[in-house]
């Protein structure tokens, strides 16, 4: 159902429209970066400086984006939504030549006043551009071959861009990310299954040839495939930041080492902690129930948006907060794995906790595009 | 595009179908993390602590304090000084070169100084302490501590280290300690961690090294928290450890101090037995070194002239050298014929200076000869063909028995470096080392103590004591450890017929005190202080035929290291003998011009306790007596303290 369809009087307009703001999100947002602020507090040493405090101010501002966001109608949005995905791989090509290179990774613009990092806002912007063209194709030609492969190719063409920077976390992000949208939307489930298939039968083989002539990686891509499965064969050198990450995670125990008292955490044992380590900060401190209490307030989150993606009849808005939501989950699954020793390290921050500019700013705009949804759903008429 | 109501019905039915599954999935995949978490943080938490614990803390071990070692009064022989150093932290210190330039200032510091400091400084991760200078005087040390505001980085420290009060007296017995080497830990199966501790130091020579196990202690712990960069953060908590066994040695310093000087610049040695308990009261190599060089660090050109010295100061004569005992011998082969019954004391053998044995002539020292000689005159004048004729009789192998008996050819349980075990020869021994038949001849050189006979001065000294009492004494070199006594060396009866024993006592006595005696110049004439001796000179080389028809037969025509041994082995008084003495001077000539005067003053000094009276020599004697022991450079009190020699 497009916006031309609505009947206009039902949907709220000007300052009515934050009585229909979904503040069940909004709090469970500030709750889970709340939760960012006090371990940013604590890996600190117990100083606002030089995280939790910056932190804050980039959440405030963060809140601000998202309610402007949200107060735009989304058919505005839908329709600047192939503007957007334009000029985020125009910006993706602006880090390849400008960029800024910070540990040997190019992925930032210098916008003078901050680093932006264009991949943050591509993950929104992808989502976004293939909500948009499903809402513009006909539900019945979706599962055609043509109209899955230009998706596909949408998908990809940023993947690759950020592959080469080189970030295969976020790569990876995009291209989940969109084919969560792509699934929801209904393209036939056997694509799925064929590519997830391509999929375990290319690592099988990679790892079948491995030791013959016709080996797929070089001997150390292997080696580091080993140190991930096995993080105990290197445990000064690559290995280091899974096996102490884990070591913080295991001695938290039950109810944790207490608040500011975890020992792998404040005697720096553990690597990158104020970014993508700092679940293990939480998990060391606070133990398994603050772990699995900000477990829940993510997944809250994405049950949220779920729910109000399957209430809503408007098929842009729904694909949109579907998108979203798999993106948010796919950012604090891939890092909890990670950190917890179930996935390679890729570096994929902690969704609103990891100190981060770029990813809060877009994570809470692409928020504000929910809330957008939210509002301006359509209503049935009376 | 416009959708059909039909399409959209449909897009909404998809969606909700597809949305629901993936927030299905979403929700479970969460409940895998959970899981997982649950698993490591519950099921697996305390191994994970563990490692956690050993990331974090560091067990450092605190070296235990070693035990001293006093002599028989109590005097200190090793003590543990302090030790002011200058600890730097050079994260502290900020410019290092110029740090060091300025402490150069106030502080005696050579180039080479600096420049090691720098070296171990940046050695080191930034934040560790590093001991830059150490041993620095009291003045030195406080001129540090007053100037530290303007030297960042700088700790004055003080530490323990070994002092040798006794300096080179006892450098050989006591020995010195020195940091652990790689060559000690392989050498050394030997697992206590404390040895891990830099500059640790342990005993590498005499009782220091033979005691090691009682004087070191055992090593305390301190458990510290780490950071990651391996920062100390604080001091969790501490085991303190355990101070090492204190020593006493049978030793007296001052004997000790006087036979060390009287020996002077001599190649020689001397023991001091006391024949109660065995006692070794003083056990003196000349000539000696300073250990306390040793401890410090020797330098390589210290170090080089010791060992290219050709006195050898660093070899321990009185229990590592072993030389051929000469006419000390003879006793032995005396008391073996004696208990074999092929003589009698009175029974005299024709000496015309020479016997003939195998086609071999074989010479008496005194080229005229003795004449007739009985057992008591063949000790006295130490007629040489009354003992080729005898052994003839006795046979080597009762003589060998018999000199294992008094000490010689075996080895004395001492806490020493490589305790010598001499040789007392027989004739499997020389079919077995030598693969050859044991000749006449063999026997004949064995019973006036040369060929292959071997003893070193300690065993000599503990024959004498053993024919003195007739008991097995055994040396004794630590009295107690810990304030536990060792058991005495005074030893069982040797089962010898008492009579023989005093024939041979009667030998010895006129030795020193008849006017025909060997060693008469060298008689004590202290009313009931009397000596009782044996001389002994021993050759290191063959005298040829056409030496001896040239008489090139003086040893101060040869050179230095081919003139004969000097020896003498004596005890005292002759009535209840309380002291055993032996004394040999490597090359020094005749037992009785070059051994027998030395022993006759060291006699006196352990008798008397102190610094003889002249009233002990005879009178023609006081004088010079009086200019020798006038011009020892004796210790005369304790070491004194300074402030840099304070007592820990």
């Amino acid at each position: 159902m497009s916006y031309l369809e609505h009947n206009l009087r039902t949907v709220p307009t000007g300052w009515r429209k934050v009585l229909h703001l979904h503040w069940g999100l909004i709090l469970l947002l500030t709750a889970v970066a709340s939760v960012g602020f006090l371990m940013l507090y604590s890996v600190a040493g117990g100083s606002m400086t030089p995280w939790a405090g910056t932190q804050m101010n980039r959440f405030a501002m963060g809140l601000g984006v998202m309610l402007c966001v949200a107060f735009v109608p989304i058919w505005f949005w839908r329709n600047i939504a192939a503007v957007a995905y334009v000029a985020s791989l125009l910006l993706l090509v602006g880090v390849a030549l400008f960029g800024v290179t910070n540990m040997g990774a190019t992925r930032w613009i210098d916008l003078g006043f901050m680093e932006f990092q264009p991949s943050e806002a591509a993950k929104i912007t992808v989502v976004m551009f293939l909500a948009a063209y499903y809402d513009w194709l006909d539900v019945t030609r979706v599962s055609r071959p043509l109209f899955v492969a230009i998706p596909v190719v949408l998908i990809l063409i940023p993947a690759f861009m950020v592959l080469r920077q080189p970030d295969l976390g976020t790569a990876i992000l995009l291209v989940i990310g969109g084919s969560i949208v792509m699934f929801a939307a209904g393209v036939h489930w056997a694509y799925f299954a064929v590519v997830i298939a391509l999929g375990i039968g290319l690592v099988t083989a990679v790892f079948v040839a491995r030791g013959t002539d016709y080996q797929f990686l070089q001997d150390y891509q292997y080696r580091r495939i080993d140190t991930f499965l096995d993080p105990a064969q290197d445990p000064q050198g690559a290995g280091y930041h899974i096996t102490q990450s884990k070591i913080a995670m295991g001695s938290g125990g039950w109810s944790g080492r207490g608040y500011m008292q975890g020992t792998q955490s404040q005697l720096n044992f553990l690597p990158e902690k104020q970014t993508d380590f700092i679940f293990t900060v939480l998990a060391e401190e606070l133990g398994f129930l603050g772990g699995v209490s900000l477990l829940l307030l993510y997944v809250l989150v994405v049950v949220f948006c779920i729910a109000s993606a399957l209430q809503n009849r408007d098929r842009f808005s729904s694909l949109l907060i579907i998108g979203i939501a798999g993106t948010f989950f796919l950012f604090f699954a891939i890092n909890m794995s990670m950190v917890m020793g179930l996935a390679p390290v890729v570096g994929v921050p902690l969704p609103l906790v990891s100190y981060g500019g770029s990813s809060m700013l877009v994570l809470l705009g692409a928020f504000g595009l929910v809330q957008s949804a939210h509002v301006h759903r359509p209503r049935s008429r009376r | 595009m416009k959708q059909s109501p039909k399409n959209i019905a449909q897009s909404v039915r998809t969606i909700g179908r597809r949305g629901f599954l993936i927030g299905a999935t979403q929700v479970a995949f969460a409940g895998v993390l959970a899981a997982r978490m649950r698993y490591m943080q519950v099921d697996q938490a305390d191994k994970f602590r563990l490692l956690a614990e050993e990331n974090r803390i560091r067990v450092r071990l605190i070296a235990p304090t070693r035990g001293l070692i006093f002599d028989r009064n109590g005097v200190p022989l090793a003590i543990n000084e302090q030790n002011y150093r200058i600890v730097v932290v050079r994260e502290d210190a900020g410019d290092v070169d110029e740090l060091l330039a300025r402490l150069s200032r106030i502080v005696p510091m050579t180039m080479e100084d600096a420049e090691r400091a720098r070296r171990e400084l940046f050695k080191q991760p930034a934040h560790k302490p590093v001991t830059i200078l150490d041993r620095l005087s009291w003045e030195d040390f406080s001129k540090v501590s007053v100037n530290s505001p303007s030297l960042p980085g700088v700790t004055p420290d003080i530490g323990l280290s070994r002092f040798y009060p006794a300096g080179e007296d006892l450098a050989h017995v006591v020995g010195y300690v020195g940091p652990v080497s790689d060559y000690d830990l392989s050498r050394i199966n030997d697992p206590d961690p404390v040895l891990q501790i830099p500059r640790f130091q342990i005993g590498k020579t005499g009782v220091e090294a033979k005691t090691e196990d009682s004087l070191r202690g055992l090593a305390g712990n301190k458990f510290e928290e780490q950071n990651a960069y391996g920062r100390i953060i604080r001091e969790l908590r501490r085991t303190p450890g355990t101070k090492g066994a204190d020593l006493q040695l049978t030793i007296d310093e001052g004997l000790q101090n006087f036979v060390q000087k009287r020996l002077g610049e001599e190649s020689a040695s001397a023991v001091v037995i006391d024949l109660a308990e065995g006692d070794l009261l003083g056990i003196a190599s000349a000539p000696s070194f300073d250990p306390n060089k040793f401890v410090r660090g020797i330098s390589v050109a210290d170090y080089r002239a010791l060992t290219e010295h050709d006195h050898r100061p660093l070899a321990s004569k009185p229990f590592q050298g072993i030389y051929p005992p000469g006419s000390t011998f003879k006793m032995v082969t005396a008391l073996a014929a004696l208990e074999e019954g092929v003589i009698t004391p009175d029974e005299t053998v024709y000496c015309p200076g020479h016997l003939e044995s195998g086609g071999r002539r074989f010479h008496c020292w005194k080229r005229g000869g003795h004449g007739h000689v009985d057992l008591k005159t063949s000790i006295e004048q130490s007629c040489d063909v009354y003992y080729y004729d005898v052994a003839q009789r006795v046979g080597i192998d009762k003589i060998s028995e018999m000199a294992r008996r008094l000490g010689i050819g075996v080895s004395h349980d001492l806490p020493l470096s490589a305790v010598a075990r001499g040789l007392a020869p027989n004739k499997a021994w020389k079919l077995e080392a030598r693969g050859a038949d044991w000749l006449i001849g063999d026997t004949l050189n064995a019973s006036i103590g040369q060929g292959f006979v071997l003893a070193s001065p300690l065993q000599l000294a503990v024959m004498t004591a053993r024919i003195a009492t007739g008991r097995a004494v055994s040396p004794r070199l630590v009295r107690t450890i810990d304030g536990v006594e060792a058991p005495s060396g005074g030893g069982e009866r040797l089962g010898l017929d008492p009579r023989h024993l005093a024939y041979i006592r009667d030998g010895m006595n006129a030795v020193s005190n008849n006017r025909r005696g060997t060693a008469f110049r060298s008689r004590i004439v202290a009313e009931g202080l009397e000596m009782a001796g044996k001389t002994g000179t021993s050759q290191v080389r063959n005298i040829t035929a056409a030496e001896r028809a040239a008489g090139v037969f003086r040893n101060e025509d040869l050179p230095w290291e081919r003139r004969d041994h000097a020896l003498f082995v004596c005890y005292a008084p002759v009535e209840n003998p309380r002291v055993a003495v032996s004394v040999v001077v490597e090359h020094g000539g005749g037992g009785s011009t070059a051994a027998a005067p030395i022993a006759r003053d060291i006699m006196l000094r352990a008798l008397y306790g102190d610094v003889p009276p002249l009233e002990a020599y005879p009178p023609e004697q006081r004088r010079a007596a009086d200019e020798r022991l006038n011009a020892l450079p004796l210790r005369d009190s304790r070491p004194t303290s300074g402030p840099t020699r304070t007592r820990a």
